[in-house]
Order: C-alpha cells, then sequence, then structure tokens
C-alpha cells in the first residue's frame, strides 16, 4: 500500500472556527463545512473539526487523525506543530481525533480516515506545520490588534508575543480568545529547514511516562458503567456454519447474562472475562463443515508451485528476458517461499460498541475509523455519522486493525445488537488464540526467479513469477489497488525493481483461497525484498563479485538506494573480516530495499553453532526517509522494524492442516524474545526530501541480509521462511 | 469470598477460586495496568509480583494468591522500579506500550537481587517478557541504565 493518492494543495481550503474558549484551526475543509463552521455560534465551546487547541492555561492540544500504535504518531506530529506554532514541547497535549472523513481523512488514501503504509508524516508533514503556522500568525494579529502595533514589529518565542521595541509580551493562553475572532491569513510562510529548531531534534515521546506506569489506556482497559464482556465461538475452519447449539451449560456459569447467535458465531456475555472464557468453553457447537475450506498447508504448496512453472499476469516487463536468457554465459534459477504470518498484536483485538437507539459509540485503537464507522453503521441500521469512533492507543496493529471488512468491529456491533435487551456496553474481546486462528494473515507466497549473466559477469536477464492470493481484491481498496488483474500489493518492490538489468519480466499468479488474508507490516515488501535481495546475491556470487560491489554497480541511476548501501557497508565495516569467534562460523550479509519512498539498506552478522543454530550479533541499518523529524524515533522504528522482521524469519508460520489452523499461541507461533535481539546501529543519511515513512520500511531489508550473511558464514543458500536451520549443520 | 491484600490495600473479592487473579486484578479491581496476551504464561504481559517474586498473573488462581503480598504495576514503588521507570522515560523504550508494565515488573524482581546484571542476566529475566514492537535493545540499556542509577 504504498501512496494511492497525491494529497494536492487543491485541497488546501483554509477556514476559521470561532469559539469562545480559545483559538481553533481546521484545515482541509470541504467548503460545505467550512461554511456551517464559519455560520456557527460563536458561543460554542469547542467544534472538533482542527488540529489545535490553544488553551487559556497555555497549553496547545494537537488532535492526532492518525491511530498511534507504537510507531510515534502522538510526538511527531506534535513536533510539526510546536515547530512552526513556536510553543515549548511541555505545553504540547495530545488528543485522538473523532472519526469524520471530511476533517480527518488521510490525504494519501483520498476521503478515507486511517492510518497504514507508512504515510503518517508524509500526510502530515505539511498539513501540520501550516497549521502551527497559521495559529502562530493568528496570535500575532490577535496581539498587534491588542497593542496596536504593526504585525511586523511581533516576533514568537516559546508560546509567548513579544514586541521587542516596547518589552510588551503575551503568552498564547492569555491571547487565545482574542486570537479565534482575527481572519485568518490567506497564506502563511513555513520556516526554511535551516531554522528548525525541534524537527531534526530528538523530542522525547509524549506517551512513554503513561506506558511506563500502567496508565496508558488501550480499548482493553476502558471500564464504563455496566460494561459487560463478549467472546465469540467462531467456526473452526474458515466458512464453517453453525448448525447447532446447545447453551445449556454454558449460561449456567456463575456471571453468564446471554448467549446469542451472531453472523459470525456464538457470542457469550458475562460480568466480565472469566466468565466469560468459561462460558464459551462449555458451549456445545455442532459445526456444519460442508461448505468451508479445507485448506492444507502441504497441498497449497503444491499447487503454488506448479503454478510457478505456468505463465501468469504480467505485472512488469521491458526488453526481451526470454531471448537475453537464452543467450546468458550463466543462467540461475531459485524458488524462495513464504508461510502465512499473523500479526499477534500484543493488544489482542478488542473493542467496546455502545449500541443505542440513535447512534453507536466505539471504543478502539482504530486504523481504518471510516471503515470501522461505515461498517458498524450498516450493521446496527445507522447513518454513518451517527456512529462515533473514540479512538484509543492501540497495543501493537502492523495492520491487523486497518481491516477493509472491519472484522472484530463488526463482531461487536453484532453481538450488541444481538444483545440489545441487555442495554449495556459490549466489550468484545479476543483471547490469543482467537486471534491466531481468526485468519487476516500475510498471505502465503511463493517466487520463482530465473536469471542470466552475460560474459562479463553482469545480469543481462531477470525474470520472476509470484503466486499469491490478493489483499486488496474483494475490498474497497480493489479499485486503487488493482489493475488489470494485478494487485501491486502482491508484486510491489519486485516489479519495479531498482537495479539496471536490461531485461526484466515480472508475472503473477493470484490464486482464490478461503483464507482471510490482509497487510502485515511492510505489505508485499515481506516476501519481495527477500526473493530479490537474494537472487541478486545469488548472481553476485556466481558473478564472482563481492554483492556490495555487484549491487553499488547496479544502482547508479538510483541514488538514494546507493547512498544508503554505502552508508550501510561503510558503518559495517563492509570488506573488513569478521573477528572469529571459536565454535561458530561467521558471516556478514547485506540487502537494500526502497518500501514507502524511504530506503533502508541493512548489514547483518551471524555467528552460526554446529548443530545449525545461530545467532544475528549484529545489525548496521542505514536509512534514508527524507527529512528527519526525530532522528531517535526514526531510529526506534529501525530497530522495531529490524526485530519484527527477524521474527518472523526465525520463527512465524501460519499453517493449516484439513482447514484447521496448527498454531494457537505463543508456545507454537513464537515471536522474538529478548535474548534473540541483535545489537542495532542505525544510521540516518541526510536528505532534504519530504519525509517519508519508516513504520515499515526497517522490515524489508533484515530477512534477504540474514540470509546472505548465513550464506557467507556456511556456503548454504537459505531460501524459505522461517529459516530451516537443520540445512545449516556442519558436515 | 477471597480476601487478598494487593498494594498494601486488603481486598474482598468474590471470584470463584480458580479465577486468575490476572483478571481479579483488571475486571474486579481496575488494575488495568497489568495486561493480557496470552492467558498462558508465554508473554509476561501479565507479570505482577507475589511477596517480590515475579509471577505470571494469567496462570495463578486468585486463591493462591490469598494471604500474600500481590503488588501491581500501579502499586510498585521503590528504588528499582522508580530508577527503571525514569530510565524507560528517558531512554523512550516503549512504542505501543502494552507489553512494558511486564517488562517493568520483570526488570525490578531482576534488579532487586542483581544490582549489576550483564547483557546475559537480562536477557535470562526478561526472556519470558514479549515485545512484539521488539524494543527489547532499548529494555537492555534501561536496565542497565537504571542499575547504574540504583548504584549511585
Amino acid at each position: 500500500m504504498d501512496k494511492i493518492i497525491s494529497p494536492s494543495r487543491r485541497e488546501f481550503l483554509k477556514t476559521g472556527a470561532t469559539l469562545g474558549v480559545g483559538l481553533t484551526i481546521g484545515f482541509y475543509l470541504p467548503a460545505g463545512i467550512a461554511k456551517m463552521i464559519q455560520d456557527q455560534d460563536t458561543g460554542k465551546p469547542f467544534v472538533p473539526n482542527a488540529f489545535i487547541r490553544v488553551s487559556p492555561d497555555d497549553t496547545v492540544t494537537v488532535i492526532i487523525k492518525h491511530l498511534e500504535m507504537g510507531q510515534g504518531v502522538n510526538t511527531g506530529l506534535p513536533t510539526l506543530v510546536a515547530e512552526e506554532l513556536d510553543v515549548p514541547w511541555e505545553k504540547i497535549r495530545v488528543e485522538a481525533a473523532p472519526a469524520d472523513a471530511m476533517l480527518y481523512n488521510n490525504l494519501l488514501f483520498g476521503t478515507m480516515q486511517g492510518t497504514g503504509g507508512s504515510t503518517a508524516m508524509a500526510n502530515s508533514f505539511e498539513q501540520m506545520r501550516r497549521a502551527g503556522a497559521t495559529a502562530r500568525a493568528m496570535l500575532i494579529a490577535a496581539a498587534a490588534d491588542s497593542w496596536k502595533v504593526d504585525a511586523n514589529t511581533l516576533t514568537t518565542r516559546d508560546g509567548m508575543v513579544l514586541h521587542r521595541a516596547s518589552g510588551r509580551k503575551a503568552s498564547y493562553g492569555k491571547l487565545a480568545e482574542k486570537a479565534a475572532t482575527m481572519p485568518q491569513p490567506a497564506d502563511v510562510q513555513l520556516k526554511a529547514p535551516k531554522d528548525f529548531r525541534y524537527i531534526g531534534k530528538q523530542f522525547k515521546r509524549t506517551d512513554s511516562k503513561a506506558k511506563s506506569n500502567g496508565s496508558a489506556q488501550f480499548a482493553s482497559d476502558l471500564r464504563l458503567p455496566g460494561q459487560l464482556t463478549a467472546l465469540i465461538a467462531r467456526p473452526p475452519l474458515f466458512g464453517a456454519r453453525l448448525r447447532h447449539i446447545q447453551a445449556e451449560r454454558a449460561k449456567a456459569v456463575p456471571g453468564v447474562r446471554a448467549v446469542v447467535e451472531v453472523p459470525q458465531g456464538v457470542a457469550v456475555i458475562a460480568t466480565h472475562f472469566w466468565a466469560a472464557k468459561k462460558s464459551r468453553d462449555a458451549l456445545q457447537i455442532d459445526w456444519d463443515e460442508s461448505g468451508a475450506a479445507r485448506i492444507s498447508t502441504a497441498e497449497q504448496r503444491e499447487q503454488y508451485l506448479a503454478l510457478l512453472k505456468q505463465a501468469g499476469n504480467v505485472a512488469s516487463s521491458h526488453g526481451d528476458t526470454a531471448q537475453a536468457l537464452a543467450k546468458a554465459t550463466k543462467k540461475l534459477e531459485a524458488i524462495y517461499e513464504f508461510p502465512y504470518l499473523a500479526h499477534a498484536p500484543m493488544e489482542p483485538l478488542n473493542c467496546i460498541v455502545r449500541l443505542k437507539e440513535d447512534g453507536c459509540e466505539i471504543w478502539a485503537g482504530s486504523q481504518f475509523q471510516t471503515a470501522d464507522q461505515a461498517t458498524a453503521a450498516r450493521i446496527a441500521g445507522l447513518k454513518p455519522e451517527q456512529v462515533q469512533i473514540h479512538t484509543l492507543f492501540a497495543g501493537g496493529s502492523f495492520g491487523r486493525r486497518a481491516n477493509p471488512t472491519s472484522d472484530y468491529i463488526a463482531e461487536a456491533v453484532s453481538v450488541a445488537k444481538a444483545a440489545s435487551h441487555l442495554n449495556a456496553p459490549i466489550h468484545l474481546m479476543w483471547t490469543r488464540e482467537d486471534d491466531l486462528r481468526g485468519g487476516y494473515y500475510r498471505p502465503m507466497f511463493a517466487h520463482a526467479i530465473r536469471g542470466g549473466l552475460d560474459s562479463e559477469g553482469n545480469p543481462a536477464a531477470w525474470s520472476q513469477r509470484i503466486v499469491g492470493q490478493s489483499i486488496a481484491a474483494g475490498t474497497a481498496f480493489e479499485g486503487g489497488m488493482v489493475k488489470d488483474g494485478i494487485d501491486m500489493t502482491s508484486v510491489e518492490g519486485a516489479s519495479n525493481l531498482a537495479y539496471a538489468i536490461p531485461n526484466l519480466h515480472v508475472e503473477l499468479h493470484t490464486p482464490k483461497l478461503g483464507v482471510p488474508v490482509l497487510w502485515w507490516r511492510s505489505v508485499g515488501h515481506t516476501h519481495t525484498a527477500f526473493s530479490t535481495e537474494v537472487f541478486i546475491d545469488e548472481l553476485a556470487v556466481a558473478a564472482g563479485k563481492d554483492p556490495y560491489e555487484f549491487r553499488r554497480a547496479l544502482l547508479a541511476q538510483h541514488p538514494r538506494h546507493k547512498g544508503v548501501l554505502e552508508l550501510a557497508a561503510a558503518k559495517a565495516g563492509w570488506g573488513k573480516p569478521l573477528a572469529p569467534k571459536s565454535g561458530v562460523r561467521r558471516g556478514r550479509g547485506i540487502a537494500v530495499h526502497e518500501s514507502f519512498r524511504s530506503f533502508v539498506a541493512e548489514v547483518a552478522e551471524v555467528s552460526v553453532r554446529p548443530d545449525g543454530s545461530f545467532s544475528v550479533d549484529r545489525v548496521v541499518c542505514a536509512v534514508d526517509c527524507g527529512i528527519a523529524v526525530n532522528p531517535d524515533q526514526i531510529g526506534a522504528q529501525m530497530e522495531g522494524g529490524i526485530g519484527f522482521a527477524l521474527s518472523a524469519a526465525l520463527h512465524s508460520a501460519i499453517t493449516f492442516r484439513d482447514g484447521r489452523v496448527e498454531q494457537s499461541n505463543f508456545h507454537d507461533y513464537p515471536l522474538l524474545r529478548i535474548s534473540e535481539m541483535p545489537h542495532v546501529e542505525v544510521h540516518i543519511a541526510p536528505s532534504q526530501a519530504a519525509p517519508s515513512g519508516v513504520g515499515e520500511p526497517g522490515v524489508p531489508p533484515l530477512a534477504p541480509a540474514v540470509a546472505n550473511a548465513l550464506f557467507a558464514a556456511t556456503g548454504k543458500r537459505l531460501r524459505k521462511l522461517p529459516f530451516e536451520i537443520a540445512e545449516l549443520r556442519s558436515a | 469470598m477471597i480476601s487478598l491484600l494487593v498494594n498494601g490495600k486488603p481486598h474482598t473479592v468474590d471470584a470463584a477460586p480458580d479465577t486468575p487473579l490476572l483478571w481479579v486484578l483488571r475486571d474486579a479491581l481496575g488494575l488495568t495496568g497489568t495486561k493480557f496476551g496470552c492467558g498462558v504464561s508465554q508473554c509476561g504481559a501479565c507479570t505482577v509480583h507475589i511477596n517480590g517474586a515475579p509471577v505470571r498473573s494469567c496462570i495463578t488462581p486468585v486463591s493462591a494468591a490469598a494471604g500474600h503480598k500481590v503488588t501491581t504495576i500501579e502499586g510498585a514503588r521503590g528504588k528499582a522500579v522508580e530508577a527503571l521507570q525514569d530510565a524507560w522515560v528517558k531512554l523512550d523504550v516503549p512504542q505501543c506500550g502494552y507489553c512494558q508494565s511486564g517488562q517493568i515488573m520483570s526488570a525490578a524482581a531482576l534488579l532487586a537481587h542483581n544490582p549489576h546484571p550483564t547483557d546475559a542476566d537480562i536477557d535470562a529475566a526478561l526472556d519470558g517478557n514479549l515485545c512484539r514492537c521488539a524494543t527489547y535493545q532499548r529494555i537492555r540499556a534501561a536496565v542497565h541504565q537504571a542499575a547504574r542509577t540504583m548504584r549511585g
């Protein structure tokens, strides 16, 4: 899910909201809404249609339209406002925006409010700075009007407007009410990068304290008066249906208030989680499995491998790959395989729904507010604007809460509707087992690549075939993401291979299966970066060239790829031998990949023990994400992306037997633990380009860098994830 | 009715004896800083102290906690916890933050008996605490920093 729609200055309709208690600035307001706000009574205390609220006590509240799920939007976006508004960091507060696609749409998603595709900073860099600069101009205008001086003689510093000639000054809080009556300036000048005081510095996260003392509030922590907890028993196979339930034992569990049928299964509703869990365990359900998908991973693998031998839809092509391969001096072919993966955010899916006749309130770590609102409205028989969403912190998401079908929201509203007689807020919870077995996985993929080298060892041809389910097909994203049968998220990172190869051909097969799939942190790049960056390494070895120099020579036309490649190699000491350690084989591997308009190279160092087990000792990462708004948080996202990717490379796979998911919890779907975390060094390439994403781009290069390091250490090529370490045993 | 001593305060709760302590803390006492992540002691998000020792409250029946001193992140005090929380904030350890109560409770138990932890000691003490955001590098650094603060 790279960029979908360009933000455009045309959309930039400025408007002011005149408010009694302070200054609120709204942007990107469609004309109708803008007029409505302008017509509003000035006495109203607050209209939630803005990004900034300056309070009389001098605090500045920044309204955040993106979901804080760990990636740091509650820190990065206020930094932009603080920069242009000139407010001290300790006066900044943050507040989640309500669901309102007219006001808070993601400019890169069109008319949809949502977070994803590493777009938050790219979307907000200009929008939030403009919000800050406009607020500042109006505060200056208010002071100029009060003091009867020319606005041009006024300056600001740390939340104060200053008139140097007279020594007068006033805090923003004191000026807020008057500022709200000032006309909006037609245009504002944004700071030049050389004048930045906040952007590019290490501003502290706004949420670290609350997240270190237990007070941070996630949806799972909310306790509304009278709230009940619901769990759903879902079919054991995708596509199975309820035939018969016997709920007497389940209803007899103390604390159980109701057992109801919903389209997704059978819901038990109880006064607290443990009663709901015991009750669900006591349900006796007969499922009709006749229409269910009887997926078997072993069979599916055979089908995918067979499809790799057949021509697919052409995703991209230039030159004459077939002829170039025929003429090649040396030919290589390799197959790469990737399993289904679950997102497994630490906070299992959950949300609270309070349904009333004329409206619905939802509390959730919502990542696609507009989709969630529409889905809830449809089920509840309401209009979308009658559905209010309170976005809370999400305990991780990695794409899981950005579901076009709003699955868990739909479930919760369905339960609330079926149990409307209880007249209580419903907290729908998922257990870890529900999470790992509930679908919406990163799809299983298989890739085959054939490559040819010319007589000088340069790659002359690259032919790649990819097999995997489409994420976008059948969703609201299909129109924007699927073109001529090609889901761009299946081929991104491969169809636009950066290396200068004169003949390139990429094909895609999109089998339809009954397993629900979804984007998973870095989406298609999770597999395309692996196949392309391992195969380029294989070509380098076949050409007898250094894998770093081989890549570098092929990236002459791609300075940002080349820049991070060189930076990572230099910082890692590429070319210098690794210090030997007794009893292990050591190796270093490199990979570079562009995703979400950011460029990342990683060098991994591994130590392989005789039994094939290995550790990743060190990862040196270089990132070019344009202007670095908060270098420390960019580092955090790279560190986290590397650990997240290593989890999958070492451990993760969702597999099926006779339609049933074989994994159930962290004992058989293990995640990376602290003892497995490499030492990570992050280096940021200086750049004046507009900021691009950092949440996802750290993920793609890690697994190929490790695979290439394992090859350097052992001479064995691992082409399947998760790595099968038995292959690395010493002979 | 089960009598519990949580964060220094006595409570009487009406819960089945097999109810995991986690759900008594979260649902009956409203102490939601202790998190549910797996329910089978695999992730450590539910870590609390019983008589100072770290335990997984998701598999500890409330009946087993009766009569003992239970401490959650909300009531955790003392040099170790304060030094850890301070280091967590200074190094901006959290990302999504969901696992961090459990990480700090495990780290506090480590520092209580080991004022000079090595990387290996930290890994051993915290290997039961998953962080899906993989903030592990900063967790290690923050535990070291807290240990230095405590040593003065």
